[in-house]
């Protein structure tokens, strides 16, 4: 397809939310008013995201992939000459998974919320902001300037605040305040790092200071430049130990929010790491990227311990804090394939990137629809002495649960696997110039932690799926999968299958970007 | 006669000086109007303020074309007292948009006030403020000075048999004066060693200072910039604030907040950037560390108000505006480091964002005012059930001033800001700035969430309708209007940050 063709389908792709964010707050035109007010604003968010999801698989049928490694439908428009700020839109194959991934999410959530809207004030202003979220998610993925980039990471701050705030559970209000005010700090401190690479390279520009390979830029401003992005970007991420407000966030978000922040907000993270700090500071990142590496791997022990503790049966463990933590976990992988600053390493990176938002979103969801039936996610009422009997009480519910753990666990031929298996791979062979020593203990703690997250999923498995044959004729009687939960579910569980198949299509597109960002290595 | 006229009599342009010039008409107009005028039927008054300060507006236009100068001394044209440059049409601009605004705020509220004082108080003051960025002898500019500020103590205590108005006005007057007799007396001092007032000529005489005179010339110029520094309510002189802002009818206290700041701000760009150029490497750092104290002192005051106290809402709009001055400055101790121009660009881009949205931010709480008089946050709670539009408009006005999309001009104009820091090497203030912002964001949210958050058991009064007067919702649209159009188009104002001002 014509590269002018898609230049408009990306900006529309972004803009679109937008727009639609406005005009869920007017009231509906005639022709569409709907059963009641409520229905027609969840139905136009539906609508809404729907369009952009056609509009990311447009992109995708159009994108040359035979060249991912060059900026495909990219703009570049002057927007405040005064500072330099152009506005620059574009993907390659690194962004390009990462948008699909955030259209596909954001549009499953909107179709699940149409029929099963959180307990909160209206819908309207939940529509709103769920839209604004997507803009601000999909803007981050698509520009291509520092300052821009900036002002996408931040525009997800007051809908993802909103959302947890007003329609999220126990706790909301100080958890949302929390997720808020320590992901603005990160960011703030980002911003000082983008200005002093900007102001310094002359540029605001990615393409040019990727092009460039931090040649301008002096070794000192390089340390500075990424301690400061690196900060804001493993606070988002999260990286131990500044991950406290994940938990927290997580537990209190109403299912939908809990999707998105594990599925697209936390990869807004590393993405920044590889978009930004790869190419245009490489050597802040040789210096700095050991001490990346050895969080990380604390992290993923961390992640799984804190899970193994919940999952203890009498430890009063919450289901969706269990996952917030795995989510911990993961993302550990994913830094540790940064880290290792080679191309394997990266793109297991990227691969789990995808992966854990295809499998946590779905874990949530299912989380989110046990809530709903129990009332309650805590383990021990939940499981009670024998276990909750799933695989009786609600089969197919229980079938995907079990479905969505082993997938987390990284069960080979599943989307799970691949990335983290590259990203131990790029640790045991680190990029030259790091101590492979190091990178040999990273690899084998990494791999240790792998045997803690399989030990506490199949005890989540078992405490919830499995049980006695009495609890599975006990009441409460629970419904299975309804239909509205299978169409947002079944997505997910095939991509999970056919990236763990397939996993070529995803690597095919990110390894020649990758080996560009790494300067040809 | 002829030659003695040109030599002793000076050619005025008066295009150039027709902004200050046509306000301060205006407030003699209604001085005189409200002799003849019966008691009740005062509304022509508010037809001529508003009129002359639009007037005013448009005379801005004729002097685009090019940077003008008048009142010169005879003897070395290059000495003028009055320029019209780019810096001195940009700062009217934003007084006299702040002052309209601040009259369309006021206008409901003329049942309480004397009507024929209080506009003719309000035209003198901004007349005062149009003409201080345009001064470039430290005479003239402590005359606008006053000017701007005398007239503002009575607008503080106009509300009669009020103590808390009267209170706050002989605060404000006390802390105002002993700062003109600082300042004062730093002119002399300045005067006495460099034999000149005109700010440019001062400058190359400091360069050349004779040695003997080089403590007194120091000193004047700390002092005046610390009179400058007490004006602004620049921390540790900013105790006066709060409870003077409290204590003064809403409008004025907007008023206060953005045309009283932004003279201020003019005048210590002036004396710190043009005057005292020289002495850059002292007031350099003496200003970015009252930068980084200011901003602090300014949001943690707000942070700890208490949200169901009397006033509470204009008491924390009162401790921002000190936190927001904290910001301006930074601009400006930068210039000290680096190229001055797109530092004062800088500060003018912050300063025209913030006028724009607390001027908004005031224009709501005056329509909450309406029905709760206490004017406690407790009482914005549920406003978007009563007001949905109001309640909008004052989320956006809230994030704005945090600096969080959607209030991307908000978050521009703090780039820009933070921007000015780094590249002058001042990554201590920027960081420093960034925590702040992280500080002001817990007390922005918390009111924003108010906003929408469910009516509480108490009867909240915010939440009855009463529709906004009609200047009143004028005022909040054309704030709420400038805020959206920046938003989508920040080059408007950032431009500035790029542009040769002075």
């Amino acid at each position: 397809m014509n590269d002018t063709v898609l230049q408009y389908v990306l900006a529309a792709a972004v803009l679109l939310p937008l727009l639609g964010a406005a005009a869920a707050l007017l009231p509906p035109p005639p022709g569409l008013k709907g059963k009641n007010p409520d229905q027609a604003v969840l139905r136009h968010g539906v609508t809404v995201t729907g369009l952009v999801l056609v509009l990311s698989i447009v992109l995708a049928a159009g994108f040359d992939h035979d060249n991912p490694a060059t900026m495909q439908a990219s703009t570049d428009i002057s927007w405040i000459p005064a500072l330099g700020i152009r506005i620059h839109l574009g993907i390659d194959g690194i962004s390009l998974p990462l948008l699909v991934l955030t259209a596909l999410l954001t549009f499953l959530c909107a179709l699940y919320s149409y029929f099963k809207m959180p307990a909160g004030p209206s819908p309207k202003a939940f529509v709103a902001l769920l839209l604004l979220l997507e803009t601000g998610t999909l803007a981050t993925f698509a520009v291509l300037d520092l300052v821009l980039f900036f002002l996408a990471f931040e525009t997800v701050l007051i809908p993802m605040y909103f959302l947890i705030a007003r329609w999220g559970g126990e706790n909301r209000e100080k958890s949302a305040l929390r997720f808020i005010l320590y992901t603005l700090l990160g960011s703030v401190i980002m911003l000082l790092g983008l200005l002093l690479i900007g102001l310094k390279a002359g540029t605001f520009d990615m393409v040019a200071l990727a092009t460039d390979n931090g040649s301008p830029l002096s070794h000192s401003t390089q340390l500075i430049a990424v301690l400061a992005i690196g900060l804001g970007l493993a606070v988002k991420a999260p990286m131990w130990p500044l991950h406290s407000w994940l938990p927290d966030a997580h537990t209190a978000a109403p299912t939908v929010g809990s999707v998105l922040l594990a599925g697209v907000l936390l990869k807004m993270g590393t993405y920044g790491f590889v978009r930004i700090l790869l190419p245009a500071a490489p050597e802040g990142m040789q210096t700095f990227a050991p001490y990346l590496a050895a969080l990380a791997v604390v992290g993923i022990v961390y992640g799984s311990l804190a899970c193994l503790a919940l999952a203890r049966r009498g430890a009063g463990g919450d289901l969706k804090r269990l996952i917030a933590y795995s989510s911990v976990g993961h993302m550990g992988f994913v830094l540790l394939g940064i880290a290792t600053l080679t191309p394997t390493g990266v793109n297991g990176a990227l691969f789990a990137n995808i992966a854990h938002g295809l499998i946590t979103g779905l874990l949530f969801f299912l989380v989110g629809a046990l809530k709903d039936r129990y009332g309650s996610t805590d383990l021990d009422s939940l499981a009670g002495q024998t276990g909750a009997a799933l695989y009786g009480k609600a089969p197919r519910m229980g079938g995907l649960l079990a479905f969505a753990a082993v997938a987390s666990l990284g069960l080979p031929g599943l989307a799970g696997f691949w990335g983290e298996m590259l990203a131990m791979f790029g640790s045991f062979k680190p990029a030259p110039g790091l101590d492979r020593g190091a990178y040999l203990v990273f690899t084998a703690v990494a791999a240790f932690g792998t045997l803690l997250t399989a030990a506490y999923l199949l005890v989540v498995v078992r405490r919830v799926c499995m049980g006695e044959r009495d609890t599975v004729q006990a009441a409460p009687a629970l419904a299975d999968v309804r239909g509205y939960e299978f169409a947002a579910w079944t997505p997910l569980v095939v991509l999970t299958v056919l990236a763990g198949l397939w996993p070529a299509a995803l690597l095919g597109l990110t390894d020649p970007a990758v080996r560009t960002l790494l300067g040809g290595s | 006669m002829s030659t003695l006229a040109t030599s002793v009599v000076q050619s005025v342009d008066w295009a150039a000086i027709a902004p200050p010039g046509i306000v301060a008409a205006a407030a003699l107009v209604v001085l005189v109007a409200d002799l003849f005028l019966p008691e009740g039927r005062k509304q022509p008054l508010v037809g001529i303020t508003l009129a002359g300060l639009v007037l005013a507006g448009l005379s801005l236009l004729p002097l685009l074309d090019g940077d003008r100068s008048t009142f010169c001394l005879v003897g070395s044209p290059a000495d003028c007292s009055y320029v019209a440059d780019r810096f001195t049409l940009v700062v009217q601009l934003l007084v006299l948009a702040g002052a309209l605004v601040a009259a369309l705020l006021s206008v409901h509220t003329l049942d309480e006030l004397p009507a024929g004082e209080f506009w003719f108080l309000l035209l003198s003051s901004a007349s005062g403020a149009a003409l201080l960025p345009a001064s470039r002898d430290l005479a003239t500019l402590v005359i606008a000075l006053e000017v701007t500020t005398l007239p503002s103590f009575a607008l503080v205590g106009l509300r009669r048999g009020d103590r808390l108005s009267s209170e706050a006005a002989l605060k404000f007057f006390l802390s105002s004066v002993a700062a003109t007799a600082v300042t004062l007396l730093g002119v002399s001092f300045v005067y006495a060693a460099t034999g000149t007032l005109h700010l440019e000529a001062m400058a190359k005489g400091l360069q050349g200072v004779d040695p003997r005179l080089d403590t007194l010339a120091a000193a004047g110029a700390a002092l005046t910039v610390v009179g400058f520094a007490f004006k602004l309510a620049v921390a540790p002189f900013h105790f006066w604030v709060p409870d003077t802002y409290t204590g003064a009818p809403l409008p004025v206290a907007g008023y206060l907040s953005v045309v009283g700041k932004a003279a201020g701000f003019a005048g210590l760009i002036l004396v710190t950037v043009v005057a005292f150029r020289p002495y850059a490497h002292v007031w350099g750092p003496a200003v970015a560390v009252l930068a980084a104290l200011t901003m602090t002192v300014g949001n943690v005051g707000a942070l700890v108000q208490r949200p169901d106290r009397p006033r509470s809402a204009v008491r924390l709009l009162a401790w921002s505006s000190i936190g927001q001055a904290g910001y301006l400055l930074v601009p400006i101790a930068a210039a000290a480091y680096t190229d001055p121009d797109r530092q004062i660009g800088t500060t003018l881009a912050y300063a025209l964002m913030y006028a724009a949205v607390n001027l908004g931010a005031f224009g709501v709480a005056a329509l909450v005012g309406r029905t709760a008089p206490q004017n406690r946050l407790t009482d914005y709670r549920g406003l978007h059930g009563g007001h949905p539009l109001a309640a909008l408009a004052m989320a956006f006005f809230l994030l704005c001033l945090a600096g969080l999309p959607p209030g991307v001009i908000g978050l521009f104009a703090k780039v820009a800001v933070f921007s000015s820091a780094v590249d002058a090497g001042l990554g201590w203030l920027a960081a420093v700035m960034a925590v702040n912002v992280v500080i002001a964001l817990v007390y922005y949210l918390r009111w924003t969430v108010l906003l929408f958050a469910k009516p509480g058991a108490e009867p909240a009064a915010a939440v009855r309708p009463s529709g906004p007067s009609r200047p009143l919702g004028a005022a909040i649209a054309l704030t709420a209007v400038v805020g959206i159009v920046l938003s989508g188009a920040p080059q408007l104002v950032l431009r500035f940050a790029s542009a040769t001002l002075l």
